[in-house]
């Protein structure tokens, strides 16, 4: 009953073509019909039949392959199918399994035993379908399991097996690193094969090595140059090309070897893919080779005023690996360069901008940028807020290392604000802020450059540029004393349109109109009784407000916050209501122009105090410099946070705290300065102060008379971090145009950056690293074998011809600068017996 | 690893053969597929041929209706890419005779015997249009 139900089956199925003509032909809707199919599938590939199976799995994998269908359940069938005795089945049944099989795949294990009869098969193209197979989903298992036959594979006089199995290796050696010991010596004898085909596979093998771990390629690094210089296969040269690129950047000798047969393969060849090749090379790993280097640039200009697009790009592209360390070969080509940003391809827009600031110093960063700007005018919005991105991150790099003129700098990126495809809103934010509180002579034009930007209506319908006009509002705020008009700064901080910012912001403008606010009264009272305070007399050249103007101030501020003391949004209502009390405070005595007006002027006074605290930059490592103090008893209950984070808390040394320490003090002296010049002023809150500090004394840092940079007084700028001797020092050389006086930028270490940047991961590396011992281990195996044949064929080689001696000496001096060179300490002890062994040719010198 | 994937999409975005060197799932394959052929198909003749995309670079040539596009490391050679697909190209063409979009949809694994000749686990073994062609005419004989 079931064979004739097979037989039937098998005559009426459906074959892969009539499944695709079907394809062209259905009128069900491409899923519809690939369902219906789907279930054809699944009831024949139940079937006994190997013949009818494996059709259907092959109808299977074909839907896989091009609609995306799930064929992961049917992982055993194609076990089924690869166990066939006939060829056309084992295709079907491998080609299913290599795209379908992965790590995670359970019958992985019931593979083995075919693949590796599959493997020793005396038919060619059986044992190439096993190979294909394992080069694809080899596991650990399957490598450890494999090894042997893909050793006696790696010997085989079948040139089309051989090949196949020097590259399979890779994917051996990488899941398995025992592997190397087996079967690298026969991979490093494929090297020296006269048959291409085995060529071709053995250097891709060896330029993927090289690629995960030069070192351990270096030992092979005569034999590379023999097929470097006798190759005139453009494929394996540019593999060649590859090994040595990577080679030269770890043994920086070989770069006078190499670089004279790669000029001969520049001028040489026809072929624009090795010629390319030869120019990256160099460019990347051979560019102190003064003539090479002149040669690739050459080449290189060659490929920029080519129309092939794709050259182009690639010569672009060269560049880019060049600017860093030769910057005159960027400089040669300017005008290229400038002319590619108006390109047709976005590609090469964005190589030639990512060229051009390479170029920006602090003597052209105003052209450029005013070029750059045009270009983001008209172009496309991606373009466009990549240009303002790069503007940005190049004058903001190094804190504003670049920038001498900050009010051309700030209105600049006003005019950012007001290119219409900006979206790079929070970049300019921050900066705006940022300035503010590094450059202190910069705030006067930041202000004014605020105020613009404030008082235009059309930007407040703008979405991306809420932040900016957040920071505008904050700016106007804090420096309310550069303000030309506060009133009218006032007024465009409460202009109706301001409904359109989200909450957040809309309250940064609230606190802002307040801080105008009081910096008006403060002027206004400063000026009826110049005695009162000390801290209105620097602002007392500002003109003095009359009262009229103060009354028409705060008209028009209750007039705007009204309505904002009852929207549902708390934060906005919550300052709106702070800003109206504080005007209901002080209303009736400013109206009535009462002689002493002692409760008016000293609530200004206190907010005036209040806001007067200059903010500074904080450094990211801030937190990290405060020392825990003595008593306080962080282990006592948390034992077990020790075990997870037991780096982290190790105290750090006390000379080191600066920042936040010091600004704490600053606070400290404020408060005691503030209660010893008005005691009638201040004393609730210091008492109050004194009286917490009492109490919780253990919490407060230790008292600033032993700190190191006590001397430096509350009006020393910048207060907030007294790191002025870390400002670095190029920062004051004199500069080509002394007209204007770059003005001091605050700079706090950025020692943090890098520490995390040098910082690796200790488990990134692993599997590469035990990879490359392994085969260091392999290499010296086969050098110990080596060096007795290598003694008698000297001659044939390319090396010194010196005496013995000499040579031995070489060979160890070679190998101390080796090692000195290379920087992986960790490694270096875990396996220091080996590397001492392996020897490195005389050919280096 | 060289050559991460090789696909051949038609003008209409329809994939007609996807070969890819590392393991990603279904949806990931999907996804990549699509975002790569959408960055492809809008971009003319007037441009160059290189895209980049996530860790990819994604090099690719328009053979009258088909796109041929190949995702390598980054540090791969660009041109030898696009003389790799050419040779691809003239490979089908010198089996099929003029390898029209249907031939690859029909004869879809012989396309699969010829990629898997000439590429091995993402490197590029074998360049010799006669050496990638002989076990497929073997075995087309054998049939």
């Amino acid at each position: 009953m079931s064979s004739s139900n097979s037989l039937m089956d098998n005559l009426f199925q459906r074959s892969l073509e009539d499944l695709i003509k079907g394809f062209r032909l259905q009128l069900l809707g491409e899923s519809a019909y690939i369902s219906r199919a789907l279930e054809e599938i699944r009831r024949e590939i139940k079937v006994t039949d190997l013949s009818t199976k494996s059709t259907a799995l092959h109808k299977l994998t074909y839907l896989a392959a091009l609609h995306g269908v799930d064929m992961s359940w049917a992982a055993f069938h194609a076990v089924e199918v690869v166990s066939s005795p006939r060829f056309q089945h084992k295709r079907i049944g491998y080609q299913a399994i290599t795209q379908s099989f992965n790590d995670q795949t359970s019958v992985m294990l019931l593979i083995t035993n075919q693949v590796r009869k599959d493997l020793n098969s005396v038919n060619e193209f059986e044992a190439s379908l096993a190979l294909e197979c394992l080069s694809r989903i080899g596991t650990h298992d399957l490598a450890r399991d494999l090894t042997p036959e893909v050793f006696t594979l790696l010997g085989s006089s079948k040139t089309f097996v051989r090949k196949k199995a020097i590259g399979v290796v890779l994917r051996v050696f990488e899941k398995y690193h025992d592997a190397v010991k087996v079967c690298f010596k026969r991979l490093v004898e494929n090297l020296e094969s006269s048959d291409p085909q085995i060529l071709s596979a053995v250097v891709g093998v060896f330029c993927e090595l090289a690629t995960k771990d030069p070192s351990s390629c270096l030992p092979l690094a005569p034999e590379f140059y023999k097929i470097l210089v006798d190759s005139r296969n453009n494929w394996v040269l540019i593999k060649v090309l590859k090994i040595f690129a990577k080679l030269a950047s770890i043994e920086p000798r070989l770069g006078k070897k190499v670089a004279e047969p790669i000029c001969e393969h520049m001028r040489r060849s026809v072929a624009k893919s090795l010629v390319f090749e030869c120019v990256r090379t160099v460019v990347s790993s051979l560019s102190d080779q003064e003539a090479a280097l002149k040669l690739a640039v050459a080449k290189i200009r060659e490929f920029l005023v080519e129309d092939d697009p794709n050259l182009k790009y690639l010569g672009l592209h060269a560049l880019s690996i060049v600017a860093p360390k030769h910057l005159w070969a960027v400089l040669e080509n300017k005008e290229v360069v400038v002319k590619a940003l108006s390109d047709e391809d976005p590609n090469v827009k964005l190589e030639a901008l990512h060229l051009l600031m390479a170029m920006v110093n602090e003597d052209n960063v105003s052209d450029i940028s005013r070029i750059l700007m045009n270009y983001a005018l008209k172009s496309d919005p991606f373009f466009c807020n990549e240009i303002i991105y790069s503007v940005l991150s190049a004058c903001s790099r190094n804190a504003y290392e670049i920038v001498v003129d900050f009010d051309w700098y700030l209105s600049l990126l006003g005019e950012m604000a007001r290119i219409p495809h900006c979206q790079r809103g929070e970049e300019i934010e921050h900066q705006l802020v940022d300035i503010g509180m590094r450059v202190r002579d910069a705030r006067p034009q930041l202000v004014r450059v605020s105020w613009a930007l404030l008082s235009d209506p059309a930007l407040l319908g703008n979405l991306f540029l809420h932040p900016i006009l957040s920071a505008a509002a904050w700016v106007s705020g804090e420096y309310a004393e550069f303000s030309k008009n506060p009133y009218e700064t006032v007024e465009a901080l409460l202009q109706p349109r301001t409904d359109l910012l989200p909450p957040s912001i809309k309250a940064i403008y609230i606190q802002s109109v307040f801080k105008v606010l009081v910096f008006c009264l403060g002027s206004y009272f400063s000026a009826e009784e110049p005695i009162s305070s000390s801290l209105a007399q620097e602002s007392s050249s500002v003109n003095a407000f009359a009262y009229e103007s103060i009354l028409n101030l705060v008209n028009v501020i209750e007039l705007g916050l009204g309505p904002l003391s009852g929207t549902h949004d708390v934060e906005v209502q919550e300052r709106a209501k702070n800003v109206l009390g504080f005007i209901g405070m002080i209303r009736e005595e400013i109206s009535e122009k009462v002689n002493n007006e002692a409760e008016a002027c000293r609530v200004t006074a206190f907010m005036e105090d209040v806001f007067s605290d200059d903010l500074g930059p904080v450094s990211a490592t801030a937190q990290e410099k405060v020392c825990v103090p003595d008593g306080l008893e962080l282990k006592e209950t948390l034992m077990d946070l020790e075990e997870i984070c037991g780096e982290f808390l190790k105290p750090v040394e006390s000379d080191k705290i600066s920042f936040s320490v010091s600004k704490l003090r600053i606070r400290d002296e404020q408060e005691a300065s503030s209660s010893s010049s008005h005691p009638h002023e201040g004393g609730a809150g210091a008492a109050s102060l004194l009286e917490h500090r009492k109490r919780h004394g253990m919490y407060y840092l230790t008292s600033q008379k032993d700190d190191p940079d006590s001397n430096v007084t509350l009006n020393d700028y910048p207060l907030a971090n007294e790191l002025a001797n870390e400002i670095s020092v190029d920062l004051f050389k004199p500069k080509r145009k002394p007209s204007k006086p770059r003005p001091v930028v605050v700079k706090l270490d950025d020692g943090d950056e890098s520490r995390s940047k040098g910082k690796t991961n200790p488990e990134a590396g692993n599997e590469d690293e035990s990879l490359s011992r392994a085969i260091q281990t392999a290499l010296v195996v086969k050098n110990k074998g080596k060096e007795k044949a290598q003694e008698g064929e000297e001659s044939s080689r390319i090396v010194n011809h010196t005496s013995l001696e000499m040579k031995k000496k070489k060979k160890k001096k070679k190998k101390n600068g080796e090692r000195s060179s290379k920087d992986k300490s960790r490694r270096e002890s875990e396996v220091a017996a080996t590397t001492e062994q392996v020897i490195i040719p005389d050919f280096l010198l | 690893m060289g050559i991460r994937f090789i696909l051949m999409v038609n003008k209409q975005g329809q994939t007609r053969l996807a070969q890819y060197y590392e393991w990603l799932t279904l949806e990931e394959r999907r996804a990549l597929e699509g975002e790569i052929v959408r960055k492809c198909l809008a971009r003319n003749d007037q441009q160059c041929s290189f895209v980049e995309h996530r860790n990819y670079k994604i090099v690719y040539r328009r053979y009258a209706s088909l796109f041929f596009m190949v995702g390598v490391d980054d540090d791969e050679n660009e041109l030898a890419i696009l003389e790799f697909i050419h040779l691809l190209v003239e490979t089908m063409d010198k089996h099929f005779g003029n390898v029209c979009e249907l031939d690859i949809m029909f004869h879809l694994e012989k396309a699969h015997f010829m990629l898997e000749e000439m590429v091995m686990n993402g490197c590029i073994v074998e360049t010799s249009k006669a050496n990638i062609l002989s076990p497929i005419q073997l075995m087309d004989k054998a049939h």
